[in-house]
């Protein structure tokens, strides 16, 4: 058989679907190989369990293949696939004792009675419940019943585990065990592990790869050393460990500039004077007298967290956090030096930074000084300037134009926040209507993943004539 | 400790309407007319053995059809859309409210010759009696009790959690192992309840063979009606025996589950 260069297992071609009209998975690729621990990372609605349902057979993709090992396997049920899952609710059979639910898999493939023993004996002493035969599943705790839904997935024999937020319902401590417990039981028995979360921590403990998704596309891909030190936009930087994002500006080559200042960096490719993010670790910053600093700024506050301190600095309007062994104090003034290595640059998330309209006025009224226009479907309203029926018209809104409407009445009705990611000074959130994307800016939190009104200000905004009224 | 107050007034009620008649009936089934001590009441009681039988026979041919309806048909009500489940339940329960005599008017009309059924299977040619035998009876009871036996099934089933369908498919099932290995074992509390509350009342049941059935279709529930007006004693032996069958048959019913799905 031919085998590619890394011994792909699994590997998802274009996958694209939707429930109820909206896109759960936008055509993503992916490719899985053999023996690797791959966690699939994002916030709740980013399509992470969906993808796995994908490979698990319980869903099927509106379009797009899925191949296992080189075998196209779309249409195939959970049952006949070489594949095991471990639910996020465990799902083990109330019915069932231990012994027989972690010998359920196999007595289906009627092996002997004497071999179903030796194999569930041995695979609930791998997973540490070595004597637990006999009890009633509801009867234990629920680490325990986590490693019975670990070794009824694993006794099968699968190629792949399939492992759905498997340690989501643990209290902390005992999740942290169950981490390094699962990848110890993954080295041990050298199989694949898809493993979906929304724990940044875990993905990085366990993983070899990480998938980090949001909003039903793959962000990145990566080792959890590149995923964290290389992340490759704001979204990425902002979910994964703690970051100071801010917007910069790339001057040139392994030259950038943020809060003022044009610092030395070791990125290239960007082009001349173009408008980037900035990551900088709050681990990666040294504190120094203020004239030693590349960037000064005064303390405004401190908290000692037993390794280090972390303190957050006030660099003109905007709030920068460090992590440092070292201590300044609240209130004096500090200088701040980072090594051009440790300064990474990535591509702003949207193309654009303000939002551009381009409408023709359906209605209009000079006395009040309004006009009207169509936009995805709705009547959106703008006071403060007038225009005549039929003109064309560019309106320029820049992100502090938009706003979410508390009251519930937006001009757009349901707009769905896809990040919020925060910029020292504001939070910049990216939003998904029907047709089209938007930035807005915002001192208050969102939830990512829900759906608000959006409102405009138009008073912020400014318009442009591109085609007046042609009279008929 | 638990106040045990608030349990008064119902364990009144328990000693008045529950105890009292059955150490009632356990007194007149073993004394005769004038209140002595005596065995006449049974003999004479075991004079009705074939009814017995039969009404046990009724009973569990009427259960055992109902549950072979009820079963796919519950399953198949889970399956459906929250809204549309909502529709089937109230359809099957709307009857319910109707008054159960009423309800056997109606299949006697049904099924009487130079009825509804009886004319249109005249004109297909096929001609017959469709009332006043054994078959009568059954249809009778099996639509008098497919309620019961519907009900506690479908509330069982659409607790089960559909995750563990999904883990069984996983893990290798087909369609049928799915059933033999999760569904059916999961859904034998429903079973239970649904034969306990078909079986237990459709055994001591009158009138429906009155009505439907032939000469020989009596059944003991009709037995106890009629003799309870002249003798007492011979009554409540005849009601006694029931109980004990019935508390028998029950005590069978639990070693198969749960004791919460009999009670």
């Amino acid at each position: 058989m031919q085998k590619s260069a890394k011994n792909t297992i699994v590997s998802l071609k274009d996958i694209f679907i939707k429930f109820d009209g909206e896109v759960i998975l936008n055509h993503i690729n992916l490719d899985i190989h053999v023996k690797e621990f791959v966690t699939i990372l994002g916030p709740s609605g980013c399509g992470k369990t969906t993808t796995l349902r994908i490979i698990g057979g319980f869903v099927e993709p509106d379009s797009g293949d899925v191949f296992f090992d080189g075998k196209r396997i779309n249409g195939t049920p959970p049952n006949k696939r070489n594949v095991n899952t471990v639910f996020q609710k465990y799902s083990l059979f109330p019915h069932l004792n231990v012994f027989d639910n972690v010998a359920f898999g196999l007595k289906l493939k009627k092996m002997p009675k004497d071999e179903i023993k030796k194999k569930v004996t041995q695979m609930l002493a791998t997973v540490d419940l070595k004597g637990y035969e006999k009890r009633a599943v509801s009867k234990l705790s629920g680490g325990q019943q986590q490693r019975v839904a670990i070794a009824r997935a694993l006794v099968c024999d699968p190629a792949i585990i399939l492992l759905d937020e498997p340690l989501g319902a643990l209290d902390l401590k005992l999740r942290k065990s169950m981490q390094l417990e699962l990848k110890e039981i993954q080295q041990k028995t050298q199989k694949t592990f898809i493993y979906v979360t929304h724990d940044q921590e875990e993905a990085l403990t366990m993983s070899d790869r990480v998938v980090v998704m949001n909003n039903g596309v793959i962000e990145q891909i990566g080792t959890p050393e590149d995923i964290y030190n290389e992340p490759v936009n704001a979204f990425v930087a902002d979910f994964i460990g703690e970051a100071n994002i801010l917007n910069g500006t790339m001057i040139d080559d392994c030259r950038v500039k943020i809060l003022g200042k044009e610092l030395e960096c070791v990125d290239k490719g960007f082009g001349k004077n173009t408008p980037v993010d900035v990551v900088i670790r709050p681990e990666d910053i040294e504190i120094t007298s203020p004239e030693e600093g590349q960037l000064k700024g005064t303390v405004v506050n401190s908290t000692f967290k037993g390794v280090h301190y972390e303190m957050s600095v006030m660099c003109g309007k905007c709030e920068i956090i460090i992590q440092s062994t070292k201590c300044a104090e609240v209130g004096s003034e500090i200088g701040m030096r980072v090594i051009p290595f440790n300064i990474q640059i990535m591509n702003k998330m949207l193309p654009f930074y303000n939002n551009i309209i381009e409408a023709k006025v359906t209605n209009s009224s000079e006395s009040e000084n309004t006009f009207e226009f169509m936009l995805e479907g709705e009547t959106i309203t703008a006071k403060g300037r007038y225009f005549e029926p039929g003109t064309h018209v560019k309106i320029t809104l820049p992100p502090e134009a938009l706003s979410l409407a508390g009251n519930g009445v937006g001009d757009l009705k349901d707009v769905y926040i896809e990040s919020v990611v925060y910029k020292g000074e504001h939070n910049e959130i990216i939003l998904e209507s029907d047709e089209r994307k938007w930035l807005m800016t915002s001192d208050t939190d969102e939830q990512v993943a829900t759906y608000v009104p959006l409102s405009f200000d138009f008073s912020k905004a400014s318009f442009e004539v591109i085609d007046a009224v042609k009279e008929d | 400790m638990k106040s045990r107050k608030p349990s008064i007034p119902y364990i009144i009620w328990m000693v008045i309407f529950t105890m009292i008649p059955i150490v009632m009936i356990g007194y007149t089934a073993f004394t005769d007319k004038n209140g002595n001590f005596s065995l006449v009441s049974f003999s004479k009681a075991f004079q009705y053995t074939d009814v017995f039988l039969k009404s046990l026979w009724i009973a569990l041919l009427s259960t055992a059809i109902c549950l072979f309806i009820s079963y796919p048909f519950a399953y198949m009500i889970t399956r459906m859309k929250a809204s549309s489940q909502n529709t089937v339940i109230m359809l099957m329960m709307i009857p319910m409210w109707m008054n159960f005599l009423l309800r056997i008017y109606a299949w006697v009309t049904l099924l009487q010759n130079n009825g509804p059924i009886d004319m249109a299977l005249s004109l297909l040619g096929i001609n017959g009696t469709y009332i006043g035998n054994f078959s009568a009876v059954v249809l009778g009871m099996v639509y008098e009790y497919l309620p019961f036996m519907v009900l506690p099934i479908y509330t069982v089933m659409s607790k089960i959690d559909p995750g563990l369908i999904e883990a069984a498919q996983d893990l290798g099932s087909n369609n049928y192992s799915i059933f033999k290995n999760v569904l059916l074992p999961l859904s034998v509390p429903g079973i239970i309840s649904g034969i306990t509350m078909v079986f237990v009342p459709s055994a001591s049941t009158f009138l429906v063979a009155q009505y439907l059935g032939g000469p020989n279709d009596i059944m003991i529930g009709d037995i106890i009606d009629k003799i309870f007006w002249t003798d007492q004693n011979t009554g409540s032996a005849i009601s006694l025996i029931l109980m004990i069958l019935i508390f028998i048959f029950l005590i069978i019913m639990n070693l198969f589950g749960d004791e919460e799905a009999i009670a």
